[in-house]
């Protein structure tokens, strides 16, 4: 029954990610007065794409179509690791969020080494702030993660958001509201969510992700994109079910109700979105810093 | 049986180089041989490792020697089995390598002194690990150090190389002599220079902290440990490459192995020496990846990473020691694990990263980072070997680094639950952070490394003309490559003699380390499960590309927002790869830039050009001991200064030496 569980979860996971990209587009429409694309665009840009023949720099080598395909596996890998809404993931065992983590940081490499594959400066320039972004929201995820670990008692991120976390936001709230916070900033620098990049921006010496994946068309774009949208569900587990522990007793009420808080966290990353300007480059390493702090105040919290 | 082998081992390697010398008139058959003298001699090595890990009790042997205070003891327990491998392998594969990349048939003496050493330095490293005794312990540690300096002087005619021997030197004996003063308070103490003497010794008391603090000066000299490093980037840069993977991937460890066998002859350790470890090791970690991050010559870049995993196995060390002090098997396994493990990773993922760039080197004749640029075309083959080493040393999975950082990881979590109750400092919580922090910066720097080697288009000539590694080059490599994938696929089948050799090491009773290896083998099963379901996911994503794009795809020029002739010089370069990194370490870093900017409407002429010197070396070492030799000078006045003077002072003693003796002397 578990397992039946964790396997719905898992294809829920694989199958409404992009949709996930759709409600926020929405709400961001809504706020600019916009109708906005309808909410399964996504899906039919992926098809598009992966419909599409691909057009490749005469630069590029084998490390460039390794990147998209390596992006792609290892955020799928990562998802056999997550929990969803309280059920436990496919392949939990103690330790299991460093994997996850360093999944993720796999699929960063190879797409950072990619961009530098095309020769474009532009490309290098994304591939070098994706890097040294990430090696600051890194301490600050662990540093959440750390906290979640002696919250819970548990070393597997299954344990961390099984379903006594909302007794033990009694407890420890305060703390567990901090990593909550700082978990939230480590999604949207980690998905190139404003107000660390922004996604719909057309100025190439602005951008981050998007600058890196300029020279990919194709199938390739698609696996990127899918990629992306896996990586922004599996992050928005994290915090939805750290923030809304939903006490349901039946694991599958508590995956709806995990289903709608997916909904909710798109409609607030929607409004993030809208709602704040995008920092600048120098900035963005302060947030992240700002959020790692966070996270060590929580730590101190919850270690006192 | 299994000693013998060993001994027979350590003979064959060391004397490998006088087959060179032996057939200097038919080089390349001369080279061939010593190549195969070293492999027999290492396969004999390995093969007696593996015995010593599987045997019921760890052989030992002794031989008649007439030391003073010493006996040639040997004794092959878990601890040293591990370090066999590398300490054997590594060598072996990087002879076979040389025979391309150092060809005795076009270098000569230079190639035959290089093959003499080489063995030699293999041969007295196997006998530090396995030595019993510490004057044998010392007497090899010392042909060891000179082994090296000669290995660093290899290209003795260059200045680089005989700075970089000459601090190599001094660094060694400033080491030698706290190795000095540590056995010889260790020998005090147990009343004997043998290590069966030395186990089990109180780890309280001033004498013992004196032992550690020696230790840590000793050993960390030669390991590299943060501020101890500053003669590892000139070192390890200077040598020929299969020298730097030798120095590098084993010879460091062997300052690792001190440290852990040193601090296994006490019983119940305090926590202060694990906080101490732990503290240092993050420190060495972290600073150490900043500065790989600043450097722009490939060779100082993969010296400086060695700085950042010898961090990683302080780390582990510190943690075990920290487990000891407590009496908790879990974390006493989890600590030794990661760190035996991670030196025997960092072994093959160096070594093959060192070849690498050996590799580069040798086709492009320039070890200057942003001059080249593109090679993954013309060395194919070297490319994906390096991106193999790149990704392990990362601690990517499903390579062999995630797998010892794992371990770093689930050590220090286990801390995090009892934490604030006595001995376990607060600051052990902090490792799994700052491990990711390095885990952070180290994946930039290799971003930084082979985007800017093998990627994009070439930067300068030298890597225009550049043609891929010879098999014999090559073929070392791929044996590092599988072992990083093998390990990496599977690490918990490494970890029930993992847990003996902590049995041995820290002496607690192997059911508790046992169950614990067992919980850790479990969970690293489940690695190896998603590691599977990366590599079939991979498959299937790339099977599914390959039938979408079935005809060949259209080519076309990198998008350049409409710009039409990009050239080389437009590239992102290295330095602009890790320059936001380097700017937030502005504050460890003294470096020296030179810029002319550009003026006018017409700018003639500008330029930029950056350095990162060692900060250890150029700020703390070379002032203080300038400062040292002008008080020297100062002090030496004409008159005691003078030969004559001197000479007359160590006759007059000699003479009331002598006197002495022959009137009753010593009763």
């Amino acid at each position: 029954m578990r397992h039946l569980v964790a396997l719905v979860a898992f294809l829920a996971f694989l199958l409404l990610s992009p949709l996930l990209l759709g409600v926020v587009n929405r709400v961001k429409a809504v706020f600019a007065g916009r109708t906005g694309a309808p909410l399964l665009q996504p899906y039919r840009d992926l098809r598009r794409l992966l419909g599409k023949q691909a057009v490749y720099s005469r630069t590029t080598t084998w490390v460039f179509r390794a990147g998209p395909v390596v992006g792609l596996a290892a955020v799928v890998a990562a998802g056999l690791l997550m929990s969803f809404g309280g059920a436990p993931a496919l392949l939990p065992f103690p330790g299991d969020f460093i994997l996850f983590a360093y999944l993720l940081g796999l699929g960063r490499f190879f797409t950072a080494l990619a961009a530098l594959d095309t020769g474009s400066s532009f490309e290098g320039m994304g591939a070098a702030r994706e890097v040294t972004f990430a090696s600051f929201a890194e301490p600050a995820l662990f540093l959440c993660l750390v906290v979640l670990v002696r919250a819970t008692g548990s070393m597997s991120l299954s344990g961390m958001l099984r379903a006594e976390l909302p007794e033990i936001w009694h407890t420890q709230g305060p703390a567990l509201l901090l990593a909550a916070v700082a978990l939230l900033v480590v999604a949207l620098a980690e998905n190139a969510r404003i107000p660390v990049d922004d996604p719909n921006t057309h100025l190439e010496l602005t951008m981050i992700h998007e600058v890196m994946v300029l020279d990919h068309s194709g199938p390739d774009l698609a696996f990127i994109q899918y990629g992306a949208s896996l990586k922004l569900f599996l992050f928005g587990a994290l915090v939805v079910r750290l923030a809304l522990g939903f006490p349901f007793s039946s694991t599958w009420w508590s995956l709806l109700a995990f289903l709608g808080g997916m909904a909710l966290f798109a409609v607030v990353l929607g409004t993030i979105e809208s709602t704040t300007a995008r920092l600048r480059l120098i900035r963005v390493p302060q947030l992240l810093v700002a959020a790692s702090i966070m996270g060590a105040f929580a730590l101190v919290l919850i270690l006192r | 049986m299994i000693a013998t082998l060993v001994v027979v081992a350590i003979l064959v390697t060391g004397a490998s180089g006088l087959m060179a010398v032996a057939f200097h008139r038919r080089p390349a058959l001369g080279q061939a041989l010593a190549c195969a003298a070293m492999c027999l001699g290492a396969l004999a090595g390995v093969v007696a490792a593996v015995a010593a890990l599987l045997a019921p009790a760890a052989p030992e042997l002794a031989l008649p020697w007439s030391a003073p205070g010493g006996a040639f003891a040997l004794r092959v327990d878990g601890l040293a089995a591990f370090f066999l491998f590398p300490v054997l392998i590594v060598p072996a594969l990087g002879s076979l390598y040389g025979v391309g990349y150092f060809p005795q048939a076009r270098l000569g003496a230079k190639a035959i002194r290089l093959q003499l050493f080489f063995g030699l330095i293999t041969g007295s490293m196997a006998l530090v690990v396995v030595a019993a005794n510490a004057i044998l312990f010392l007497a090899a540690w010392e042909v060891m150090a000179l082994a090296g300096f000669f290995l660093v002087l290899t290209e003795h005619q260059e200045r680089d190389a005989q700075r970089a021997a000459f601090v190599y030197l001094a660094a060694a004996h400033a080491g030698n002599l706290a190795l000095f003063a540590m056995f010889a308070l260790l020998g005090r103490m147990a009343g004997s220079y043998d290590f069966s003497a030395m186990a089990g010794l109180a780890a309280a008391g001033g004498a013992a902290t004196a032992v550690v603090a020696l230790a840590l000066c000793g050993f960390g000299m030669k390991a590299g440990i943060l501020p101890l490093h500053f003669w590892l980037p000139g070192a390890h840069s200077s040598a020929p490459s299969h020298v730097s993977a030798l120095m590098s991937g084993v010879m460091l460890k062997i300052g690792v192995y001190g440290l852990l066998r040193v601090a296994g002859f006490f019983r119940a350790p305090p926590a202060a020496w694990g906080t101490a470890m732990l503290v240092l090791g993050g420190v060495s970690a972290v600073l150490g990846v900043a500065f790989a991050l600043a450097q722009h010559d490939v060779k100082r870049l993969l010296a400086y990473h060695s700085v950042e995993n010898i961090g990683i196995i302080a780390m582990g060390m510190g943690l075990a020691l920290l487990g000891r002090a407590r009496g908790d098997a879990a974390l006493v396994f989890l600590g030794f694990a990661a760190a035996v493990l991670h030196t025997v990773n960092h072994a093959t993922f160096k070594s093959l990263l060192f070849l690498g760039a050996g590799a580069v080197i040798h086709a492009t004749g320039t070890r200057d980072l942003d001059h080249l640029g593109g090679l993954s075309r013309a060395m194919p083959r070297t490319a994906a070997l390096f991106l193999v080493g790149a990704a392990a040393i990362c601690g990517l999975p499903p390579l062999n680094g995630f797998a010892s950082e794992w371990l770093v990881y689930l050590a220090s979590l286990r801390t995090v639950f009892d934490v604030g109750a006595a001995p376990h400092p607060h600051i052990a919580a902090v490792a799994a952070p700052v491990l990711a922090l390095v885990g952070g910066l180290a994946a930039a720097c290799f971003v930084k490394v082979f985007g800017t080697i093998f990627l994009g288009h070439p930067r300068s000539h030298h890597a225009q003309h550049a043609h891929e590694a010879s098999a014999s080059m090559l073929a070392p490599m791929l044996v590092l490559a599988v072992v990083c994938a093998a390990i990496g696929l599977f690490p918990a089948a490494l970890l029930p003699a993992l847990a003996r050799a902590a049995a041995g090491w820290s002496g607690l009773p192997l059911e508790g380390l046992g169950r614990s290896a067992a919980e850790a083998g479990n969970s690293a099963w489940r690695v190896s499960a998603v590691a599977a379901a990366l590599i079939v996911v991979g498959l299937a994503v790339a099977l599914l590309r390959r039938r979408l794009l079935r005809r060949p795809q259209p080519g076309a020029e990198t998008w350049g927002c409409g710009f039409a002739r990009p050239t080389a010089r437009m590239q992102y370069t290295g330095s602009s790869v890790a320059g936001m990194l380097v700017g937030s370490f502005r504050w460890a870093f003294f470096p020296h830039t030179k810029v002319v900017a550009p003026h006018g409407v017409f700018p003639h002429r500008s330029m930029y050009s950056t350095y990162v010197p060692d900060t250890a070396l150029e700020r703390g070492i070379v002032p203080a001991l300038s400062w040292l030799a002008q008080l020297a000078a100062r002090a030496r006045s004409r008159f005691l200064g003078a030969v004559q003077f001197q000479a007359l002072l160590l006759v007059s003693g000699l003479v009331a030496l002598l006197l002495w003796l022959a009137f009753g002397g010593v009763q």
